[in-house]
């Protein structure tokens, strides 16, 4: 047998060479299976394994370390309307205490990053804005914003900070428990709160699809936060794995998978990231090239894909049109144990296909060890996303 | 009946000719929860260390290979059907298939069981 990819990945890379998150000692403590990601170590999975791990998440809580992922603030007045010249989204109207998904964007059109932007009033009504951004990006964005900050800005990284995920179910209620203002958070709301006696600040949000919360901690009190939650009934620990069946399963993208710098928003399924004013302004970097293909419609568009058999297709594997033709390619793919709900779990995968292919429905076939398996394109999220709204 | 293995972490079980395949407890649990399996064709003609079936977990798809020449003599579909059966049970009921040898001495020249867990401290 072949070891996998990140099998050797683990026998071979030198921990040395890796940063290690505030929860390092505690994933060990777990029994975490410890893999290189974003030149981190992180846990791929616990003994319990990736299954079980995602299973648990949509029925009951579980307990991620995004600790690996930048987390950082915007200070003073006029942050908002800075931050607008870098990405689409609306800013300026962030209601405080809210949060909002949207993309660094390029000046060709393509994307930098997806991040979450959270609008966070200071005492004396100081603004500040606090932003999440992708660990394998964060070297990218943060020099790139702070450059286009106008005096009277400034930029903060929060390297003293952690960042946990509570996603299922039962977060709400574990969350709750030991906070109970908690439970009026609005999806995508945002809170300052304490969680044995550790202030806290938390989104209720995340990458799963199921309601829950990221938990930004200083890093000093991660381990006691983490190991706190750890402790309530229904809540399991679960690691980058599970972390990325989840998001598959309700359509989220991943940076470096589905929209990278080539990807514009437009065939990326994004454009509801942009608002009216924001076309209508069309002030933000790459605007010309995005209006433009939104006017003229994409060439290819980022669809979910379901192949018609139990093999799951694999990032990169190719499309192929009926006559046979490769059209596209797979940029995420794998086994969602949760696609069939009780009955279990199937393969599904996100691609770009022609704008013609597009189609719910559309038959195609991926090329996998050389053979072409029928597949048809399908609606994502394929697992019902739960936010409560 | 004796057990051997390969470097590739397959074991194999001979008996009155017909070699029994499936994949270590060491490969098991390295892979995690497996997923999906495709077996070779019944009938099939496999050269020793040919890849011959494929085993997929959540996270990546590994080759499995044949250990020794031989024809594939019977597949198990019950680890199709339940692909968890490989990690539930992979000495026994999560067999991969079975070959009907083409060299008998070769399953000699094998690993044994202490070969095996020597050449694991190894990894």
């Amino acid at each position: 047998m072949s070891p996998a990819g990140d099998l050797w990945a683990e026998l071979h890379v030198t921990d040395e060479t890796l940063k290690t998150t505030p929860l390092d000692a505690l994933h060990r403590e777990l029994g975490g299976r410890m893999v290189p990601f974003a030149g981190y170590s992180m846990p791929v999975q616990y003994p319990a394994g990736v299954l079980t791990e995602h299973l648990h998440c949509r029925a009951h809580a579980a307990l991620f370390d995004v600790s690996h992922m930048g987390q950082a603030s915007i200070h003073g007045p006029g942050g908002a309307a800075a931050l607008e010249r870098l990405v689409p989204g609306d800013m300026v109207w962030l209601a405080p205490w809210r949060q909002k998904y949207t993309l660094l964007t390029m000046a060709h059109g393509g994307i930098m990053d997806d991040l979450m932007v959270a609008n966070l009033p200071r005492p004396g009504g100081h603004e500040r804005l606090f932003l999440v951004v992708n660990a394998s990006r964060k070297h990218i964005d943060l020099p790139h914003i702070e450059a286009h900050l106008p005096a009277g800005l400034r930029l903060e990284r929060h390297d003293d900070r952690a960042l946990l995920a509570l996603q299922g179910p039962a977060a709400v209620g574990v969350m709750a428990g030991l906070a109970p203002a908690v439970a009026a958070l609005p999806f995508m709301g945002v809170g300052a709160l304490t969680l044995g006696g550790v202030p806290c600040l938390a989104s209720r949000s995340g990458y799963t699809g199921e309601d829950g919360f990221e938990i930004s901690i200083p890093a000093d009190r991660a381990e006691a936060v983490a190991r706190l939650l750890l402790a309530q009934p229904g809540v399991m620990p679960a690691g980058l794995g599970a972390r990325d069946s989840l998001r598959l399963e309700a359509g989220l993208c991943l940076y470096g998978n589905d929209i990278d710098e080539t990807t514009n928003p437009v065939e990326a399924a994004l454009m509801w990231t942009i608002p009216k004013r924001r076309r209508a302004e069309a002030n933000f970097i790459g605007a010309e090239p995005i209006l433009a293909v939104l006017a003229a419609g994409p060439v290819r568009r980022r669809v979910g894909i379901l192949p018609e058999g139990r093999a799951p297709a694999r990032g990169h594997t190719e499309i192929i049109d009926d006559a046979g033709v490769v059209v596209g390619a797979i940029t995420s793919g794998g086994f969602g144990p949760s696609l069939l709900g009780p009955s279990g779990g199937g393969p599904c995968a996100m691609g770009y296909v022609p704008a013609g292919l597009a189609v719910v429905g559309t038959a195609l076939s991926l090329m996998v060890r050389g053979k072409a398996l029928p597949a048809r394109v399908a609606a994502t999220p394929f697992v019902p996303h739960r936010y409560v709204r | 009946m004796t057990v051997r293995y390969t470097k590739d972490h397959e074991w194999v079980r001979l008996e009155d000719g017909v070699a029994t395949v499936g994949i270590t407890e060491h490969a098991q649990e390295a892979l995690g929860d497996v997923v999906f399996v495709e077996l070779p064709e019944p009938g099939r003609e496999v050269d020793e260390g040919e890849a011959c079936s494929v085993v997929e977990s959540v996270k990546a798809a590994s080759d499995v290979y044949a250990p020794l020449a031989g024809r594939v003599v019977e597949v198990n579909q019950a680890i199709v059907d339940d692909p968890a059966l490989v990690n539930r049970d992979s000495a026994g009921e999560g067999w991969f298939f079975k070959l009907a040898l083409a060299d008998e001495a070769a399953f000699g020249a094998l690993l044994d069981e202490d070969g095996y867990t020597a050449f694991l401290e190894t990894l």
